[in-house]
């Protein structure tokens, strides 16, 4: 299947939970809601006409601009990202998942927001989502093990987020 | 040493107790196999047959701590790995010698600005008796951080001060000699040739 039929798919069975499109890109993609993630991930996943059974890479992108000055033409309202690519073996087509998500829980920083977890769907989730925690701050909920994968258990903040403030000590240990 | 020259049989060597410990040493320097990044690669080609650290009695990289004397640090040194390579240090026997390989563990090198996870030199977790620069350096560089190394050793003093050496020093072990750091190769412009 094309992206557009896909596209046309996901519609006529999700209706105004898939929330946007764009299929003129390189890797056209398909927007969806928070809350419809799981569902329609599992459907993806599963319906025999689509059978994506490759998470090629989840990742998260974090919309921000910290400086002032460059904020008036930065062009996004600050939000979070996270971004499925998906393929499918038995029928070798490709599409592109994205969710947005608010940067913090109910604009209550330190708050992580939260988004169903995916691993119960592709097993390699489990390591992506960790990264995406670790780096930007994704609170997967139903995760098995949502731990720090790269950064030290104790580390303090999530390096990836445009705002992030660099550790001037660590352990003792001159930051900078 | 003319007064020397005749005195003695064939195949017997007069030393120092001294020299003879600092020659044994600096002859024999074991390195930790120890790598952390790319830097470490270098390390392993200056330890393969082409470049050949076995030439400096060097070859012999140890797989634990408590038998190595020297621990090349190659490679980026991040937050979390600082602790282990304080704790390999502290785990290797006197003496022991730190050669800091590459930009990262010299001064964090291109992580200086924007690596949150970088540690800004090695030396801010173990002390550090030579900087090899480079990014990665070659081989060659790492065989001269190792001769800086032996230089080190040899000039280390085993004797303690006795004599007129003034109170309070007496019976006190002698001062290393510091050793002048000096540059083989060319270091001046070279003289150009009338034709």
């Amino acid at each position: 299947m094309t992206p557009a039929e896909i596209h046309q798919h996901l519609i006529a069975r999700f209706g105004d939970r898939i929330t946007g499109v764009k299929l003129d890109v390189l890797d056209p993609w398909v927007e969806v809601a928070p809350v419809a993630l799981l569902e329609v991930a599992g459907h993806l996943r599963h319906d025999p006409a689509l059978a994506f059974d490759l998470l090629t890479n989840l990742t998260g992108v974090d919309y921000c601009e910290p400086d002032p000055k460059k904020a008036a033409k930065f062009g996004h309202e600050p939000h979070l990202e996270v971004v499925y690519h998906l393929f499918s073996f038995p029928h070798r087509h490709h599409v592109v998942l994205k969710v947005k998500l608010p940067r913090w829980h109910d604009d209550q920083p330190g708050q992580l927001p939260r988004l169903d977890s995916v691993s119960g769907i592709w097993a390699i989730a489990d390591w992506h989502e960790r990264e995406a925690y670790d780096l930007l701050g994704i609170d997967f909920t139903g995760h098995p093990n949502l731990r720090r994968i790269l950064c030290a258990e104790d580390w303090v903040g999530h390096p990836l987020r445009k705002d992030y403030e660099f550790p001037l000590e660590y352990h003792g240990i001159r930051g900078r | 040493m003319t007064w020397l020259d005749g005195r003695f049989e064939e195949n017997l060597i007069v030393t120092t107790l001294e020299q003879g410990m600092n020659w044994a040493r600096q002859s024999s320097i074991w390195p930790m196999t120890f790598g952390l990044a790319c830097c470490a690669i270098e390390m392993m080609a200056a330890g393969a047959s082409r470049f050949d650290l076995d030439r400096f009695g060097a070859g012999a990289f140890r797989a634990t701590p408590r038998q190595a004397d020297l621990m090349i640090v190659a490679g980026t040194v991040t937050f979390k790995m600082a602790s282990r390579v304080r704790r390999l240090y502290e785990q290797m026997p006197d003496p022991k010698y730190v050669i800091a390989m590459g930009a990262c563990t010299v001064g964090g090198g291109p992580y200086f600005k924007w690596g949150y996870h970088v540690v800004k030199g090695v030396d801010l977790v173990v002390p550090v008796d030579v900087y090899v620069p480079g990014c990665p350096p070659r081989p060659e560089a790492l065989l001269e951080g190792l001769m800086r190394i032996q230089d080190k050793i040899k000039a280390r003093r085993v004797g303690k001060v006795t004599g007129t050496a003034g109170p309070g020093r007496q019976g006190e072990k002698i001062f290393d000699e510091l050793p002048v750091p000096h540059h083989s190769g060319c270091a001046t412009r070279p003289e150009l040739l009338e034709v």
